[in-house]
């Protein structure tokens, strides 16, 4: 028995086992349940080894990338905008708010009013310390239109910010009980002065300095000495190799030449879960892969039309085949179990193809083409998730044209300028967040161009309300709202599906993001 | 006349080749685009080369696709030899400033690499079979109007070609009359080479991504599809490409024995 | 002035004049192409005071053929112009990228150009015999295969499979020469398969084609083994189409190599214009078109002259 269990706590050490699967595992053998879970505890929180050189190969970065924060749109960006910047507060894989430059938050009780006491000696890499005022003017340079800010959106609804002393007040047009997820937005790194003077420059309060930026190649980071926080930046240098070709990106954590990697596709986890020295990770997350229409162009401004494409969509089939199951089927709003004050009550739209039919009949489409265009870049599988849905669709009388574009450049010719094409969202920490962002009528990045004002009422409405019972029914119907009349298709949740190399440790599920919400290379280390 | 082994192997499976393009839709057992089975599933008797990465039927996307590569490969490499022969013979019959602005313009467009011209060209033209056939046979008919130029340059010093001159022939009589037969070999033999480049080339095209829409898919853009399972030994990322690199293989063979009853051709290729 | 000098200068000069009207071609050519810059950079949600401001300050008011005067005496001085996604300057961004560019080619034609005349002029000597059927299978085989499909096969088994050499051919300054070659290697060795089946055969084609002349029978009567009459006599009348076909594949390891960037994940020029031609990026793609252009004509130039010195004929006028 004995060697039973030092090799399962060996495997647990090695991040080859999950909590639940060790604790059935170990109680099997008769050790009780508390014990059990306390050595996967023990086992798999070792003592982290400081020092290293960790290399992420990442998917999502382009030769066009920029350091300015405010800019940051793709993948890689986060990842590194995370690693040499520091926010106000971080939202935890739990869910939680974790307090960052930020050691207190308190709100008064409409939520309209918000203090940040700001942490005492953390430093900026220019040697200078971080103060409030510093925080109050990052958060002004966001809410100027010049910044082109993708976090626009969010910081728009703050009316009044001050500092004073150490404390931040941010005053809020109307109450927002989530405001510090919000806060948490990759968008909002602190920069000393707010990064007005140069957004570029990189100098953050973060646990790495950078050293390298070469926008679509590699982002080289060497440790900040004088970093607060002790317990994450174990290695002594980290970098992250932009590798956008899937079949070299897996080849590379293959060989050891990076330790970890992003975007497995599905279809080969299998496979490479046999290649020696490297695991492949499933977390369960918010994103999704998408299919949207904007709903002001034609023939998209036909809900019957829409409807009809939604029902022609075999969702299952696509979570099988495109995700390899590592996923769940969507329902069309951008919400599922992983979010607080989700209603599973919502009902599941199935594929039908006879309805669909009906839906197209009665829009009176021309019956020419529709014209879908996607990339394989717009999320792994996505051309043939797009010949997945031609076919089901052609059996429901629905001609789709596939009009593959060029990987680069996508994301700024296509998405969010052509009305139908295939679409990739990483999800939000809470649902006001991700509703505000892509789906209220003014949101910057609102991609269905989606307006309707008993959504946006809804909405401002469970900001407000401190009484989850509420909430949770208003964020019910505006989840139908979505549903029934958005421009959005939601085919399938995946999971973030990612390969680590047996020597990472400290790996963690956190389902804000891939590779640990962009933060893999700053909390784990190496054996 | 005694044909090398390797010529007939060559010619046996081009024409077989060939033979499948032309009645795809015949022997195909299942739709281009039908969805029939799970992700990659293995050979069976129904699914004698096992599903593709989305569980279409491999044999048939196979034989399906080899209609699109060779059809886009033949219509292209049609073009650019009538119009690159064309115009090379016309240069070397009527030599002076036509020659020498056809040879400039020529030597203005190869300077630019086909490659990129073509990634130019098709990010900013709509990616149809005609506008692929085009581009390609257009970028490719410079190639052949150097060579077709200067096998005609040879021919038109004889005394036959001179002797219609004086007859009082015109110019497509000497062209199509005296001077197309005489070059026909060489020219035949790097038909065959240009072929092979042009399959090449959409399955590059295909690879970055730029080459026939989907759900259509040349042989390059199989592979394509099914690349994350190449490493892994899937073969549906092996067949096509092993697919291509026999198309290639014989259709080189027939040209190099081809090659070998015309001493006379030197260079001009690239 | 000696014939031969005067034929040089000629030919240098010809190269000049058409790398001239290339670089017409390709401005203009590119900025004929349809879609407007200005908006592309600004978007859709632009104000027409905004794009008209912008226009000005690229100079997109003015007429095309001032554009291209101003475009070129840039060039002259070594000014590329501005990237207009990123607004960096292109003249910077590119030479480091064009550095890396020119290693790789670099060490595929050290490899690839000695390695391919040598199986030539070898199966030009065993003519229709076992070794030259051997060397004529392998490269026909891997002239055929996509470039893509002999990248991953090489990527597999050296870099996955057997893990020699690293997959990510990633380098950057300050890295040593040793570290810097071994991250190349699969580059190269799939560039050196890829443009060695062309001037091998062209080689074994032009030595046979060669061996058929009168003075190479005297040569073998004159009692020379094989190996010494190809060396000695065949190879250096060959050599102008060898020339020829080398520059043309030299050529191709400077600007065709997109898909063994894309494949190894090497930051090179390809890499770079094609991320740019899908942005409109037209500066760069104009910037990168000429580079190209210029590679190309300056091959093909030195090739002419190599060919007209190694033209007996020509060396020794009568």
């Amino acid at each position: 028995m004995t060697d039973q269990l030092d090799r399962m706590i060996a495997a647990a050490k090695a991040g080859r086992m999950s909590r639940r699967e060790f604790v059935g595992r170990t109680t099997a053998l008769g050790v009780s349940a508390g014990l059990a879970s306390a050595l996967f505890t023990k086992a798999a929180h070792a003592q982290p080894k400081k020092g290293g050189f960790i290399k992420m190969g990442m998917q999502g970065g382009e030769s066009t990338n920029s350091l300015d924060p405010a800019l940051a749109a793709s993948e890689v960006p986060f990842a590194v905008n995370y690693t040499w910047g520091e926010m106000l507060v971080d939202v935890s894989a739990t869910g939680e708010v974790v307090m960052r430059i930020a050691e207190e938050v308190s709100a008064n009780s409409d939520a309209t009013e918000w203090k940040f006491k700001i942490r005492r000696g953390v430093e900026f890499h220019n040697g200078k310390t971080v103060t409030a005022e510093d925080v109050v003017a990052t958060l002004r340079r966001h809410t100027d239109e010049k910044s082109q800010s993708g976090a626009l959106g969010i910081v728009q609804g703050i009316s009044e910010m001050s500092a004073d002393g150490d404390m931040v007040t941010l005053k809020l047009a109307s109450g927002n009980a989530d405001l510090p997820f919000l806060l948490a937005d990759y968008h909002l790194v602190i920069q000393p002065n707010g990064g007005i003077d140069n957004p570029t420059e990189g100098i953050g309060a973060g646990p790495y300095k950078v050293v390298v930026h070469e926008p679509g190649i590699r982002h080289g980071f060497e440790k900040f000495a004088n970093y607060f926080d002790d317990t994450i930046g174990h290695a002594d240098q980290t970098e992250i190799l932009v590798i956008n070709d899937g079949t070299a990106r897996t080849s590379a954590v293959q060989s050891g030449q990076v330790h970890m990697i992003n975007r497995v596709d599905p279809k080969i986890a299998e496979l490479l879960k046999r290649a020696p020295g490297v695991q492949v990770k499933a977390v369960p997350g918010r994103g999704h892969y998408v299919f949207i229409m904007h709903v002001d162009k034609a023939p998209f401004d036909n809900n019957d039309l829409r409807m009809a494409l939604k029902l022609a969509v075999n969702r299952q089939e696509m979570v099988d085949k495109i995700l390899g199951g590592l996923g769940s089927i969507g329902n069309d709003f951008p919400i599922n179990g992983a979010y607080p004050l989700f209603d599973d009550s919502i009902p599941q739209r199935e594929y039908d193809a006879v309805a669909a039919a009906d839906h197209y009949q009665k829009s009176g489409h021309d019956g020419s083409p529709i014209i879908l265009r996607v990339a394989q870049g717009a999320f792994p599988g996505a051309v043939e998730a797009a010949q997945l849905f031609q076919q089901s669709a052609a059996a429901a009388g629905i001609p789709l044209e596939i009009k593959r574009e060029p990987d680069d450049g996508y994301w700024s010719n296509v998405w969010n300028v052509e009305p139908f094409c295939a679409s990739y969202w990483g999800g939000r920490p809470v649902q006001d967040q991700m509703y505000s962002t892509a789906y209220l009528s003014t949101a910057d990045w609102n991609d269905t161009k989606f307006k309707n004002a008993r959504f946006d009422e809804l909405l401002l409405a469970a900001r407000a309300e401190l009484n989850n019972d509420i909430r949770k029914a208003t964020y019910a119907e505006m989840a139908n709202i979505v549903r029934d009349e958005g421009g959005l298709i939601l085919p399938m949740f995946n999971d973030f599906v990612e390969a680590v190399r047996d020597e990472v440790q400290g790996w963690e599920e956190d389902p804000n993001g891939e590779l640990m919400n962009g933060r893999a290379h700053v909390k784990c280390w190496l054996a | 006349m005694r044909i090398p082994i390797s010529a007939l192997i060559g010619m046996f499976f081009t024409a077989a080749f060939f033979l499948a393009a032309i009645f795809a839709p015949l022997i195909a057992p299942f739709g281009m685009a039908e969805i029939v089975g799970g992700v990659w599933d293995p050979a069976s008797g129904t699914h004698w080369f096992g599903t593709d990465a989305i569980g279409r039927d491999l044999l048939s996307r196979m034989i399906y696709g080899g209609q699109t590569t060779i059809f886009v490969a033949s219509a292209a490499t049609m073009l650019s030899f009538t119009l690159g022969s064309v115009l090379g013979f016309s240069a070397a019959v009527a030599g002076g400033w036509v020659d020498q602005g056809l040879s400039r313009m020529v030597d203005l467009v190869m300077a630019i690499p086909a490659l990129i011209l073509a990634l130019v060209i098709l990010s900013v033209l709509p990616v149809t079979l005609t506008v692929l056939i085009l581009v390609m046979g257009l970028l490719d008919a410079t190639r052949v109007f150097r060579l077709a130029r200067a096998v005609a340059v040879d021919i038109t010093v004889m005394d036959y070609v001179e002797a219609a001159r004086l007859r009082g022939e015109g110019w497509a009589w000497i062209i199509f009359r005296e001077i197309l037969p005489n070059a026909l070999s060489p020219l035949v033999a790097e038909l065959g080479l240009r072929f092979i480049f042009a399959v090449l080339f959409i399955s590059t095209l295909s690879f970055l991504g730029l080459g026939v829409q989907p759900p259509l898919a040349d042989w390059g853009g199989i592979v394509k599809e099914n690349s994350s399972g190449l490493v892994y030994g899937i073969p549906a990322a092996l067949i096509p490409a092993f697919a291509i690199a026999v198309l290639a293989i014989s259709v080189n063979m027939v040209a190099d024995w081809v090659l070998s009853r015309t001493t006379s051709l030197k260079g001009g290729r690239g | 002035m000696h014939p031969v000098l005067t034929l040089v200068v000629q030919r240098i000069a010809l190269g000049l004049l058409l790398l001239l009207a290339v670089s017409a071609v390709i401005f203009l050519g590119v900025a004929a192409l349809p879609g407007d810059t200005a908006q592309a950079i600004l978007g859709q949600s632009a104000t027409p005071q905004a794009l008209a401001n912008l226009r000005i300050e690229m100079g997109l008011d003015q007429p095309a053929l001032t554009r291209y005067f101003n475009w070129l005496g840039g060039i002259l001085t070594g000014d590329l112009g501005t990237s207009l996604s990123n607004r960096t300057d292109i003249a910077a961004a590119i030479s480091q990228r064009l550095g890396n560019t020119l290693f790789l080619a670099g060490w595929a034609a050290v490899i690839s150009v000695p390695l391919a005349i040598l199986l030539g002029l070898v199966a030009a000597r065993y003519n229709g015999r076992w070794p030259d059927k051997l060397i004529s299978g392998v490269t026909l085989s891997t002239i055929s295969l996509p470039e893509f499909v002999v990248g991953y096969i090489v990527l597999y088994f050296l870099a996955v499979k057997w893990q020699l050499f690293p997959s990510v051919a990633m380098v950057f300054p300050g890295m040593g020469m040793m570290e810097r070659l071994n991250a190349v290697i699969l580059p190269v060795i799939v560039l050196v398969l890829v443009v060695l089946a062309h001037m091998m055969r062209m080689t074994r084609a032009a030595i046979l084609n060669v061996m058929q002349s009168a003075y190479i029978e005297t040569a073998e009567l004159k009692g020379l083994s094989p190996m010494q009459v190809i060396w000695r006599h065949a190879f250096p009348n060959a050599i102008a189409p060898v020339v020829n076909v080398v520059m043309l594949n030299l050529a191709y390891l400077v600007v065709g190599v997109v898909v063994v960037e894309v494949v190894f994940v090497y930051p090179g020029m390809g890499q770079y214009l094609v991320d740019h031609v899908a942005k409109r990026d037209l500066p760069v793609v104009q910037a990168v078109g000429l580079i190209f252009a210029a590679v190309y004509i300056g091959l093909n130039i030195m090739a002419d002259v190599i060919s007209i010195l190694a033209n007996p004929r020509l060396r020794h006028p009568k």
